[in-house]
C-alpha cells in the first residue's frame, strides 16, 4: 500500500483508525471492571493481569501456533488472577484496592519473569476483516481494517448493557453490589457473587492482553502496556458503569491515543511525547469534571470503596 | 454492674498502676512486629516453592541474595545506596496514608524532581556550590510537592479519587520528562541516550566519608525521623491521624482537613521530589530516563510493609534495597530473569497485604486473656 496525498484529512482518518486499533483492550478490560465494580469491589490488579494475558497469549501462540488458543490461555490466566483478587479480598481488614496494586506488581513481574524467551519469536496474529475494500485510499483501507475482537467487544458492550437490566444474574451483582445487607436478605451471598463477578473481569483484561500482543501493536515486549488496565478503571468511572458508555469511552480514549502518531504522520513532531500524554490527560480532565464532592456519582455502586 | 461489686475491682487497681497500659503497649508492639516478620517468612517460603517449581535451588537464590545484599561490606554499600531514594519514596506514601490516602504516583514526583533539580544545576551554572545544591533541593521538593499535593487538594476539592489520579499524574510525569529531555532541555552532546546538560562537579553531592554511599542516605533518613516526629508528636499529625480515621469527625472538630490534606499530600510528594534531586545531583549527574526506575512503584511496597510508619520504613527500605542490589547477581549466577525480583517483591506484597487480617485475631496479643502473674494476686 502507497500512501496517497490526502493532506490533514490524514489526521482524523488515522485518529479513526487508530481508535479502532487501540480501543479494543480499553473496551474489554473497562467492561470486565465495570462487572466487578458493579457488584461492588474494585480490582486495580487489572493492569498485572492485561500484561500476563498479553505474556500468555503470546507464549502459548508461539509454542502451538494457534492464536484462538492463546486467546484462550490469556482468558485463563486472567480468570484465575482475578478469582485469586476476588478471594484474598473476601477477609476482613484486607484492603481491595492495596490487593489490587500488589497484584500489578506481580502479575507484571510474572509476565516478565516468564516472557523473557519469547521477546524474540514471532506468533501468529489475530485475523482482521477488511472493511475498506471499496476505498481506492489506502489510508482508508488501513483505518478500516478491523480485527474481529473489536467486533466481539462491541457485541459483548451491548450484551452486558441488556444483561445488567435483565437478567436475573445482572440483577444479582446489581444488588450485591448496591448493598451487600439487602443481598444478604435476599439469600445471596456478597462473595460469592463478588469473586465470580472478579473472576470474569479478569478473563476479559487477559482477552484485552491478548490483543495487545497477537495483533496491535502485535508482539510481545515488556513495554506492551502502559497504564492501560488502569486507565480502563479511570474509564469505568466515567462511563458512568454503563457497558455502553465503556465502549464510547473507549473509543474516546482510543482516538487520543492515536493523536501523537496520526499528527507525525503527517508532519508534525513537536512535542511527540506530550501527544503521548494525551490519554492520561484526557483521563484526569474527565475525572475531574465528572467527579464532585458533594455528591456521590450518580450510578455508582453503593458498595463501592473508591467512590467514597 | 456497679451494685454487685462490693470492693474496688482488680482491673481498677491496675491500670491506676499502669500495668495493664504497659501489657496493652507490649502486647500492640508484639503483634506489629511478630505478624510483618511471620508474613515475611511466608512470603519467602512461598517464593521458594516458586523457583522449585522453575526447577531452581531455593537455597542457592537466598544465599545468592544474602551474597548479593548484604553479605560483605561492598554488597552493604551497595543496599543503603539503593535503600536511599526508597526511603524517600515510600515516605510520599506514608505519609496521605495516615490521612486514609492511598497515594501510589510517586514515580512521577520523583521524575519531575530531578528534571527541575537538573534545571536549576545547569541554569545557574557558575553561581557558588551551596547556593545551587540548595536551590537545586528547594526546586526538586517544590516540583514534587506541587505535583502530589495537587492530588491530595483533587483529592479534597472535587472528590477525585487519588489513587488513580496519582498515577495518572505519574504517567503524565514522565510523558513530560521525556519531552523536556528530548526537546529543550535535551543536551546536544547525549546521542544515544537523551540528557539534560551534566552538571558541573562542584555541584555534585559527594559520599557519606569513609562510605560508597551518597549523602541521601542520610537525608532519607532525616526526612523519616523527622515525619515520625510529624506524626506522632504534633498537633498536626494529632490533627492528620484524626482526619484519617473519620474525615466527618475531624470536620466535626473544627479541624481545617482542607490544608491538613494539601500540606500533607505536597510534602509526601516534596520527599519524592527530593529523591529525584539527589538521584541527578549524586547519581546521574543529569536528569535522563533512567529517572524512572521504579523506586516510586518499590516505595509502595515499602511503606505497606512498614505499615506507614516512618521509623519502620528505614530497615524496609534498606531491606528491600537489599533485594534490588542483589537482582544483577541473581540474573548472572542463577541464569534467572531480571524480574525475579519483582516477582519476589510481588508475594511479599501480597502477603503482606494478606496479614492485615490476622491483626487482633490472635490470642497471643490480647492481654486480656494472658494470665495475671501470680505475684499480684495475693496483693489485692
Amino acid at each position: 500500500m502507497e500512501a496517497t496525498d490526502i493532506g490533514l484529512w490524514g489526521v482524523p482518518l488515522a485518529m479513526l483508525g487508530g481508535a479502532i486499533r487501540v480501543s479494543t483492550p480499553f473496551i474489554f478490560v473497562s467492561l470486565g471492571e465495570a462487572i466487578t465494580e458493579r457488584s461492588g469491589r474494585i480490582n486495580l490488579g487489572l493492569e498485572g493481569t492485561l500484561v500476563f494475558g498479553a505474556m500468555s497469549a503470546y507464549a502459548v501462540a508461539v509454542m502451538t501456533g494457534s492464536p484462538w488458543l492463546g486467546l484462550l490461555a490469556a482468558a485463563v490466566a486472567g480468570l484465575c488472577f482475578g478469582l485469586f483478587h476476588g478471594w484474598i479480598c473476601k477477609f476482613p481488614k484486607v484492603n481491595d484496592i492495596a490487593i489490587g496494586i500488589a497484584l500489578m506488581l506481580f502479575g507484571t513481574g510474572l509476565a516478565f519473569f516468564f516472557g523473557k524467551p519469547f521477546i524474540q519469536p514471532s506468533a501468529p496474529d489475530l485475523p482482521a476483516i477488511s472493511f475498506g475494500a471499496w476505498s481506492d485510499v489506502p489510508q482508508v483501507q488501513a483505518a478500516l481494517n478491523v480485527n474481529v475482537l473489536f467486533l466481539i467487544g462491541a457485541a459483548l458492550a451491548v450484551f452486558l448493557w441488556w444483561a445488567f437490566r435483565n437478567t436475573r444474574i445482572g440483577l444479582i451483582v446489581r444488588v450485591v453490589g448496591d448493598s451487600a445487607d439487602a443481598a444478604r436478605a435476599m439469600g445471596l451471598n456478597p462473595n460469592t457473587v463478588r469473586l465470580m463477578a472478579t473472576g470474569v473481569g479478569g478473563a476479559l483484561a487477559g482477552i484485552g492482553g491478548a490483543y495487545l500482543s497477537l495483533y496491535y501493536p502485535g508482539s510481545w515486549t515488556e513495554r506492551i502496556s502502559s497504564g492501560q488496565g488502569l486507565m480502563a478503571v479511570a474509564l469505568v468511572i466515567f462511563a458512568r458503569w454503563n457497558p455502553l458508555g465503556c465502549f464510547a469511552a473507549a473509543l474516546l480514549f482510543g482516538g487520543a491515543g492515536a493523536l501523537g502518531p496520526a499528527l507525525q504522520s503527517v508532519g508534525v513532531t513537536q512535542g511527540y511525547y506530550l501527544f503521548y500524554a494525551a490519554p492520561y490527560i484526557l483521563t484526569l480532565i474527565i475525572m475531574i469534571a465528572t467527579s464532585s464532592p458533594s455528591r456521590t456519582l450518580a450510578g455508582a455502586p453503593g458498595e463501592l470503596s473508591i467512590t467514597k | 454492674m456497679a451494685d454487685t461489686v462490693s470492693g474496688p475491682d482488680v482491673r481498677t487497681i491496675l491500670d491506676a498502676g499502669g500495668y495493664r497500659a504497659a501489657l496493652e503497649w507490649i502486647a500492640r508492639r508484639a503483634e506489629a512486629f511478630v505478624i510483618p516478620i511471620a508474613a515475611l517468612v511466608v512470603g519467602m517460603v512461598l517464593f521458594s516453592l516458586f523457583i522449585l517449581a522453575v526447577g531452581k535451588s531455593p537455597v542457592q537464590l537466598y544465599e545468592t541474595m544474602w551474597r548479593g545484599g548484604f553479605g560483605s561490606w561492598f554488597s552493604i554499600q551497595n543496599s543503603l545506596s539503593r535503600g536511599a531514594p526508597l526511603l524517600l519514596a515510600a515516605l510520599c506514601v506514608a505519609l496521605p496514608a495516615r490521612l486514609g490516602l492511598v497515594v501510589i504516583g510517586g514515580e512521577g514526583a520523583i521524575v519531575l524532581g530531578g528534571v527541575a533539580a537538573a534545571a536549576i544545576g545547569v541554569a545557574l551554572n557558575g553561581a557558588p556550590s551551596f547556593l545551587v545544591i540548595l536551590l537545586m533541593g528547594v526546586g526538586g521538593v517544590a516540583a514534587g510537592g506541587i505535583w502530589i499535593g495537587a492530588v491530595g487538594a483533587l483529592r479534597h476539592y472535587r472528590a477525585v479519587n487519588e489513587t488513580i489520579s496519582s498515577l495518572l499524574m505519574a504517567y503524565i510525569a514522565i510523558a513530560l520528562m521525556n519531552h523536556l529531555v528530548e526537546g529543550p532541555l535535551r543536551d546536544p552532546a547525549s546521542l544515544n541516550k537523551p540528557s539534560t546538560q551534566p552538571l558541573a562537579d562542584i555541584y555534585r553531592i559527594g559520599n557519606i566519608p569513609g562510605m560508597e554511599v551518597h549523602w541521601g542516605l542520610i537525608v532519607g533518613t532525616l526526612a523519616c525521623v523527622l515525619s515520625w516526629l510529624l506524626i506522632e508528636k504534633t498537633r498536626w499529625g494529632f490533627a492528620a491521624r484524626i482526619a484519617g480515621g473519620n474525615v466527618r469527625a475531624a470536620q466535626v472538630q473544627g479541624l481545617a482537613v482542607g490544608p491538613l490534606i494539601v500540606g500533607f499530600t505536597a510534602l509526601a510528594g516534596g520527599f519524592a521530589g527530593l529523591a529525584g534531586m539527589l538521584e541527578v545531583a549524586a547519581v546521574q549527574g543529569s536528569a535522563n530516563g533512567s529517572l524512572a526506575a521504579g523506586y516510586g512503584y518499590t516505595g509502595i511496597l515499602v511503606a505497606f510493609l512498614a505499615r506507614h510508619n516512618p521509623l519502620a520504613i528505614i530497615p524496609v527500605a534498606i531491606l528491600l534495597g537489599g533485594i534490588d542490589a542483589s537482582g544483577g547477581l541473581i540474573q548472572r549466577r542463577m541464569d534467572l530473569p531480571d524480574a525475579t525480583v519483582l516477582v519476589l517483591q510481588g508475594m511479599l506484597f501480597i502477603v503482606i497485604l494478606f496479614s492485615e487480617t490476622f491483626y487482633g485475631r490472635f490470642k497471643l496479643f490480647n492481654p486480656d486473656l494472658w494470665q495475671r502473674p501470680d505475684f499480684l494476686k495475693g496483693n489485692v
